[in-house]
């Protein structure tokens, strides 16, 4: 019986790599299921369960959406590791933005701190210096 | 024996400071595996979604996504800049920052303005009095990096190209050659930069759900991600390696001067009772 090469991978690891006899992906228009020699596709995968047939049985994997692309004998699942919704992105990008905008106004971060402090610490010397010269004068 | 107190409080203090470096080393040493392990994982993905956008170029798609054209004249330029958030690794950063720099300067040369985005406290700190427009800020990430920290930074860069603010996009970080060795690398994020080879001429595309335009966006994004990620995971790995190496000659150079000093303080010593014997003998011979 003729296989086809499934892998299923995120970022931050790999979850699936072996032959199988066939595999079911929730793709954003409805269910795949995609056997040997399948022709060429992309399609985006919506959050759901990838199952993938092989002949010691079913393996069943979840997956928080992501990006399906079938050549004839090798099928790439692409899993996200983040849930993804537009305006998740957006304010996440908004966070960013904001902390640049943070930084470059205030000038006082960790490295200026201990650069004040050193600062600091030196005109506390030279204070302590002028009061014990004082203290003899008079 | 003024001189020989001082002299063996200050081995002292270096001893203690060569406790300290030691135990960071070996600190190092250890995170340095788990960041090596995850950088190895991550690589998998990194490959096979490369595969695709080298597929693509093959492919005859009747829809061209923005970010596989390129721009003719460029006017403004964005860099992604991965740094640590921590430092006593040596010159791992500074290395890096040189190098963006040279290129800075090279492109305004040209006339081309450079935005940049900042990843890590020591890039942030550096850029920010360096005139260049940071576009955004991205620090404690700590040394197991989510992939949903970096989306927001990605997203206001890939933004400012979608609105033709920038016309190329690329990332920085130091690439992970091995524990010794540590390159400090620029690469070009969008317009991606795909082989494209003749060889394969005849007529094929893809079958996209639910169209073309969805998936290659969606397949985009991801990759330019990856592309950072890979880029973040592998620069935690040169840090951490680069901080052993670092602490390992602190070290060394602790164990050295203890040594230079106890030779000086034994001298001390012995000249102090010479001395004390020949002015004993001296008063001696004088009674």
């Amino acid at each position: 019986m003729s296989t086809i090469h499934v892998d299923v991978v995120s970022a931050t690891e790999s979850l699936y790599s072996g032959e199988v006899l066939c595999v079911f992906a929730p793709a954003s228009t409805g269910e795949l299921g995609i056997y040997p020699k399948h022709t060429a596709l992309l399609s985006i995968l919506k959050p759901g369960e990838v199952r993938i047939e092989t002949d010691k049985g079913i393996d069943s994997i979840y997956i928080s959406g992501g990006i399906v692309e079938v050549q004839p004998d090798v099928v790439t699942i692409f899993s996200d590791t983040a849930i993804r919704a537009n305006d998740l992105d957006e304010f996440k990008a908004l966070e960013a933005k904001e902390r640049a905008q943070d930084e470059m106004d205030n000038s006082i971060d960790t490295q200026d701190i201990s650069a004040i402090q050193a600062a600091l610490s030196e005109s506390m010397a030279q204070l302590q210096m002028i009061n014990k010269i004082r203290g003899k004068k008079c | 024996m003024a001189a020989g107190k001082e002299i063996r409080t200050q081995i002292s203090s270096i001893k203690n400071t060569q406790k300290i470096t030691l135990a960071m080393e070996m600190v190092a040493a250890s995170k340095m595996k788990k960041a090596q392990d995850r950088m190895l994982e991550s690589r998998p993905y990194c490959e096979k979604i490369s595969n695709i956008i080298g597929h693509l170029a093959y492919a005859h798609s009747e829809f061209q996504h923005p970010y596989m054209n390129s721009f003719k004249k460029l006017q403004r330029i964005g860099i992604i800049i991965i740094s640590s958030d921590r430092g006593l690794c040596g010159g791992l950063n500074t290395n890096l920052f040189r190098y963006i720099l040279r290129q800075v300067v090279e492109y305004q040369s040209k006339g081309i303005k450079v935005d940049v985005c900042t990843i890590g406290k020591k890039a942030t700190s550096f850029f920010k009095n360096f005139g260049l427009n940071v576009k955004s800020v991205l620090t404690d990430l700590g040394d197991s990096p989510h992939f949903d920290d970096l989306l927001g930074t990605i997203k206001i860069m890939l933004d400012g190209y979608d609105l033709g603010e920038i016309q190329q996009l690329s990332v920085a970080y130091n690439k992970f050659e091995n524990t010794m060795i540590q390159i400090p690398t620029i690469m070009q994020l969008v317009p991606i930069v795909s082989i494209k080879s003749d060889n394969i001429n005849h007529y094929w595309d893809y079958i996209y759900e639910p169209n073309a335009q969805e998936v290659l966006s969606a397949l985009l994004v991801r990759y330019i991600e990856a592309l950072v990620y890979q880029g973040l995971v592998e620069n935690i790995s040169c840090e951490q390696s680069s901080r052993m190496i670092a602490m390992k000659s602190a070290t060394d150079n602790a164990g050295d001067m203890v040594k230079e000093l106890e030779l000086i303080y034994n001298k001390a010593r012995q000249a102090a009772i010479t001395q004390e014997i020949s002015e004993i003998v001296s008063g001696a011979t004088a009674v």
